[in-house]
């Protein structure tokens, strides 16, 4: 692959929800429960093929480390110039934290977090914005951004123009104490989860009860993948496929302890006359800690 | 400082008091291994699976900024019951590690461990931890208050030696 083309998969990879063969985004923190006066995480965030390998490239963050510069690679000419992912860290109270000790290597990015406040602490990155394909000039383009910069962006006679509204959301919950519940209000905004089991008291051979909202409203029927770590270590993917009930619930009970990795993908038609887009496509992925009982 | 002092005090005044009307005999068991260090302990009683009442935390109670809870969550059943809800330390239940031995531990049903025990059928629950080693729970049932003296045993396999319980009329 020549370098323009990988750092265009990756920026691809970084804001289109992600498909079983795409690359995945991952956060993994290096504790999601833990006891002490202000106990420190640090969590690792990679993009990859196998889940919680560093094998492909790093999760560029904001505010961790520093863009990622190939030996050999002309920083100035870069490709394309897309913002690094944001990365919200909430505190038990609602309040934002800064990530700390940032690094950003070859394979992965590092951050650190002090949990300086009691109870359920939430890291999340989430995204919201339109692609758009179109012919212009005998040429396929494609864009992506912010749906008020659409019109600048992508001419108004542009052929076979194919809008579609994209959403992205990924989390890791942890917990220093006592769980606490603030930081997992919805923001009924794309596809999220609503955990009627808390996120940091997941108990293997226990069955836990996760219910999906997209924008606010149950989402039923949506598929949803839960894969263990230690892919590999084993020949099968074993990955559980989900569906949720009508009200949007499913129960997953854990097969054993371990970090596993959540990702729940819905894709429709709409019709919004204040939309370009003819399509909504929402993405929602965890990783989550099971503890062994 | 003045939350261990009353802490010591507690306990001390448990143990002399009054008879027993529950004790515990705990065995630590002597490990061979190279890097050895005391195993966190956690004593609790439950009752259907919910946790009733905390009798004994042994964790490392002198590191300096309290930096031995760190490891509290390691006795993860406790921690999920009980010990991630508390205040640490607790007057009473906190208490430093044991050595390798078999140490007792008496509680009189006035104690503020016991007082909330109704009439009924409990469990007592050890759950021990060490770092740079294993961990291990065992459970003993029990019935309360005691018609006539119930002796109960457990033997642990890993972290735990024997442990006995004695609940007296």
């Amino acid at each position: 692959m020549k370098p323009m083309f990988k750092w265009t998969a990756l920026a691809l990879a970084l804001c289109l929800p992600l498909s079983a063969n795409a690359h995945r985004a991952w956060m993994l923190p290096s504790a999601t429960v833990l006891s002490g006066e202000e106990p420190w995480i640090t969590v690792d965030a990679a993009v990859s093929n196998d889940i919680f390998y560093f094998e492909h490239f790093p999760l560029q963050i904001e505010g961790v480390g520093e863009p990622l510069v190939m030996p050999g690679q002309n920083p100035a000419a870069k490709a394309p110039a897309r913002p690094r992912a944001q990365l919200q860290i909430f505190r038990p109270d609602g309040s934002l934290a800064q990530p700390q000790f940032g690094n950003t290597g070859r394979y992965r990015s590092t951050f650190d977090v002090q949990l300086n406040q009691k109870g359920t602490w939430k890291l999340a990155i989430a995204n919201h914005g339109l692609l758009a394909r179109y012919k212009e000039n005998g040429e396929m383009k494609r864009w992506s951004g912010q749906a008020a910069d659409f019109a600048k962006h992508v001419p108004k006679d542009a052929e076979q123009l194919q809008v579609t509204e994209t959403s992205s959301r990924m989390e890791v919950f942890v917990t220093s104490g006592q769980p606490s519940e603030h930081v997992l209000q919805p923001t009924n905004n794309g596809l999220e989860l609503v955990a009627n089991t808390h996120p940091n008291d997941l108990f293997a051979g226990e069955a836990a009860k996760f219910t999906f909202l997209l924008d606010g409203k149950p989402a039923a029927d949506l598929k949803v993948t839960v894969i263990a770590a230690g892919i590999r270590y084993r020949d099968e993917l074993n990955d559980m496929q989900l569906t949720t009930d009508k009200d949007g619930a499913v129960s997953i009970t854990w097969p054993q302890a371990g970090m596993y990795w959540l990702e729940a993908i819905s894709s429709q038609p709409i019709k919004n006359p204040a939309s370009p887009a003819s399509q909504k496509r929402a993405s929602y992925t965890a990783t989550l800690e099971v503890l062994a009982p | 400082m003045l939350k261990h002092a009353l802490a010591v005090c507690a306990l001390a005044t448990s143990l002399s008091v009054s008879a027993a009307d529950l004790q515990i005999e705990i065995e630590i068991p002597r490990l061979d291994v190279a890097e050895y260090h005391r195993p966190y302990v956690a004593l609790w009683i439950e009752q259907d699976n919910q946790h009733i009442t905390d009798l004994n935390v042994w964790y490392d109670l002198k590191m300096k900024n309290n930096e031995g809870e760190k490891w509290l969550k390691d006795m993860r059943q406790w921690w999920r019951r009980s010990g991630r809800s508390l205040e640490l330390p607790v007057d009473g239940v906190s208490a430093a590690t044991r050595a390798v031995g078999t140490h007792t531990v008496n509680f009189s049903r006035d104690s503020a461990a016991l007082k909330p025990l109704k009439a009924g059928n409990y469990e007592l629950l050890v759950e021990a931890a060490r770092e740079v080693g294993g961990r291990e729970i065992l459970r003993i049932p029990f019935s309360w208050p005691a018609q006539q003296t119930q002796v109960a045993r457990a033997q642990g396999s890993s972290e735990l030696g024997r442990i006995t319980l004695t609940v007296n009329p």
